[in-house]
């Protein structure tokens, strides 16, 4: 059994100019020990998946439908005091902003002892000398006396470090990171990621990164999805996505990256923007903006399927398979022109 | 390269568009609400050189807080510098007034950092990107109005969205109204900071070309600021790396980016994630530990010393490195720079205990 199996899931909103589908059928599982990075453009739904499974859309005009099966038991489905049990335990989140996400008002101490107490039964002082013990496992030089320390006396890469904290508190089975590096420098991105690896390793939960830097995901993550206007588009390990990449989307998105080891005049573009879901195109969803794109394209939307030889690898495209591998050779052969 | 040509670094020439010397901004920090007293200064930039060559791409590199933007807007004469010099086209702006400035400012332009921070949101595009003409009387309404939709048809707009407010473009068309309204007045400078970071790698891709392009149709110079390395090395002919508000090491892009020379270059370059799981994994990346230091207090001699994996006590927190030469306008200002590239970090430590026989530059 999958630590998370998401079957089929639909998050869609009601607006005033009509239902946005913001997740359109979505399926993946995260094993045990595993990193699953998802991709993709601003509003593909990568964010608004993650929300979906930890319970935080807005009840109002949210319609979630499908299956999200966290260690064999429907999340989804379940009452708010039951997933308020499991969030900050079992199921963790870090998100984007650090400089949002921390409550200015208290310290981080306070915090992360209110984190501990919530979940676990243990005196104050237990609590404290826990979130200091995970303050130093996340490098906070000095952390006996930046416990009482508020946010705003933190840099952003300290700040982002409390938050990995914060989550890693109670020793979740399972991390959701919504671009946990987004918005840090690299070198501080570096640390936090070796971080992260790290704390993977010795407490062997499962990461799902959502990023829309495909260097991130290429160093951390096992399995890749790439995520377009709602859906998935191609889904398949780390090494078949960069080497084999088998959709056109992906092809764009690692074309359109400029790399420290080649030398490109121009850099691969995908054109135009992505569709509003308010009211996809017709037949493939990233058929306006396909340089590939043919008839069938524009009047049958493409099923996600496997690669003829491999089971694991999945992707939604009308072109044949010889086209593809054509295709993709050529795109990586380009890139590595002057490596 | 064209830029290899010449001996020293900082020596000016012809060609030269833009010349900074030793550019320094501190923001005074003060106490006291009646009777204030300076008690400190922040040195955002403290002793800048360089030199931009007409039609040639300098790219500006640094975490965030090392004095990229502020140097671009002591440039600009957006911010008075506190101390050097900066000449533009052969003339000394640094203590122009602002009506001797206004004609220069025609030929200077910036494209910002945030699009949806940068367009007044009450304004219709065609009101944003004809302003510039407007102020500087650039040809009667009518004209003015047909050189607007020229240019938002040169950056891929279509020019019937002129009455169209900022709010109904994506973050990529906005960052395409910030570039129109920088090429309004045909400039010879654009000075760009961090125009790509806030937008998807795809839309990135777009802009880059576009400037690119423009480059090459209008012969327009760039100073370039970005965090993002891989970005400035695909835009840049030579690239400034700045830590602290100091120069670290400034080289034609090849160069720097293969035989890097300074600690800090190398441990940037080492942390930028590579879109290859074979290649990315298995590299040993140098993690450098901390954040960057205060800027009111920053460490002694050497800027870089408490997070250099090359530290050596008793002469980098002592003495100030000059910016030592490497050949061809390559220059880093460490006492023990890099032999090679790559290493590890382990490498770095062990390797580099004899100081540089470089020479300083001239400064």
């Amino acid at each position: 059994m999958s630590l998370l199996e998401v079957s089929d899931l639909k998050t869609h909103f009601r607006t005033d100019d009509g239902i946005v589908k913001a997740v359109d059928g979505v399926s993946f599982s995260v094993e045990k020990g595993q990193t699953l990075g998802i991709v993709g453009e601003s509003g593909c739904g990568k964010s608004v998946t993650c929300l979906t499974i930890m319970g935080l859309n807005p009840k109002v005009n949210t319609i979630s439908s499908g299956e999200v099966l966290f260690k064999g038991e429907d999340i989804l489905h379940t009452s708010a005091s039951k997933l308020r049990q499991l969030r900050g335990d079992e199921v963790a989140m870090i998100f984007q902003d650090p400089m949002t996400s921390l409550n200015p008002v208290y310290t981080i101490g306070a915090q992360l002892v209110e984190a501990v107490l919530l979940h676990r039964d243990v005196t104050k002082k237990q609590a404290r000398s826990r979130a200091l013990e995970l303050l130093k496992a996340v490098g906070i030089p000095r952390a006996e006396r930046r416990i009482d320390d508020y946010p705003h006396q933190f840099s952003g890469g300290m700040r982002q470090r409390v938050m990995i904290a914060m989550a890693l508190v109670n020793d979740p089975d399972l991390l959701i990171a919504d671009e946990p590096t987004t918005a840090l420098d690299v070198t501080t991105q570096a640390q936090i990621l070796e971080l992260m690896m790290r704390l993977q390793e010795d407490f062997g939960s499962a990461i799902m990164i959502i990023t829309h830097d495909l260097g991130v995901v290429a160093e951390i993550a096992d399995d890749v999805i790439v995520m377009y206007a709602a859906q998935i588009v191609e889904q398949g390990s780390a090494n078949t996505i960069f080497k084999r990449p088998h959709h056109p989307y992906t092809w764009g998105l690692l074309g359109s990256l400029p790399r420290l080891n080649a030398d490109v005049e121009r850099l691969v573009q995908i054109k135009g923007q992505p569709p509003s879901l308010l009211n996809p195109p017709r037949g493939c969803r990233f058929h306006p903006r396909c340089p590939y794109v043919f008839n069938i394209c524009k009047e049958q939307e493409p099923r996600l399927l496997p690669v003829s030889d491999q089971g694991e690898h999945l992707q939604r495209c009308h072109l044949d398979e010889e086209t593809k591998d054509r295709e993709a050779q050529k795109l990586l052969a380009g890139m590595m022109a002057e490596a | 390269m064209a830029t290899n040509s010449q001996p020293a670094a900082f020596q000016s020439s012809g060609s030269d568009l833009l010349v900074v010397e030793d550019l320094k901004k501190h923001f005074p920090v003060t106490r006291g609400i009646v009777f204030q007293k300076q008690i400190g200064a922040v040195k955002a930039v403290d002793g800048v050189s360089f030199t931009v060559r007409e039609g040639e791409t300098l790219g500006v590199v640094g975490e965030s807080g090392c004095g990229k933007s502020t140097m671009a807007r002591c440039v600009m004469r957006l911010l008075d510098p506190t101390g050097g010099r900066v000449v533009f086209d052969g003339r000394d702006i640094t203590n122009l007034s602002r009506a001797q400035l206004r004609p220069i400012r025609r030929e200077m332009m910036m494209i910002f950092q945030d699009p949806y921070a940068s367009l007044n949101a009450r304004k219709r595009v065609g009101f944003i990107v004809a302003e510039a003409l407007e102020v500087h009387k650039l040809g009667t309404p009518a004209e003015v109005k047909r050189r607007v939709q020229e240019l938002l048809e040169v950056v891929g707009l279509n020019p019937e969205h002129y009455n169209r407010f900022p709010h109904e473009f994506s973050g990529g068309q906005r960052q395409r109204i910030g570039v129109a309204r920088a090429l309004a007045v045909n400039p010879k400078l654009i000075v760009c900071d961090e125009p790509v970071s806030a937008l998807d790698v795809s839309v990135q891709a777009q802009i880059l070309n576009l400037l690119k392009d423009l480059q090459r149709d209008f012969g327009l110079t760039y100073v370039f600021i970005a965090h993002d390395l891989n970005v400035v090395r695909h835009i840049s002919d030579r690239v400034l790396v700045m830590y602290l508000g100091h120069t670290v090491e400034l080289a034609a892009r090849h160069q720097l980016y293969s035989e890097p020379k300074h600690p800090y270059t190398g441990a940037l370059l080492s942390a930028v994630p590579i879109p290859d799981p074979e290649v990315g994994r298995g590299r040993k990346r140098i993690v450098l530990e901390g954040d960057v230091p205060n800027p009111i207090n920053p460490p002694s001699a050497c800027w870089f010393h408490p997070r250099c994996p090359r530290f050596r006590e008793g002469h980098c927190d002592v003495e100030t490195p000059p910016l030592y030469e490497f050949g061809d306008g390559h220059v880093a200002a460490c006492h023990y720079p890099l032999e090679r590239w790559p290493m590890t970090e382990e490498e770095m430590r062990r390797a580099g205990s004899s100081p540089t026989t470089a020479t300083p530059a001239a400064g």
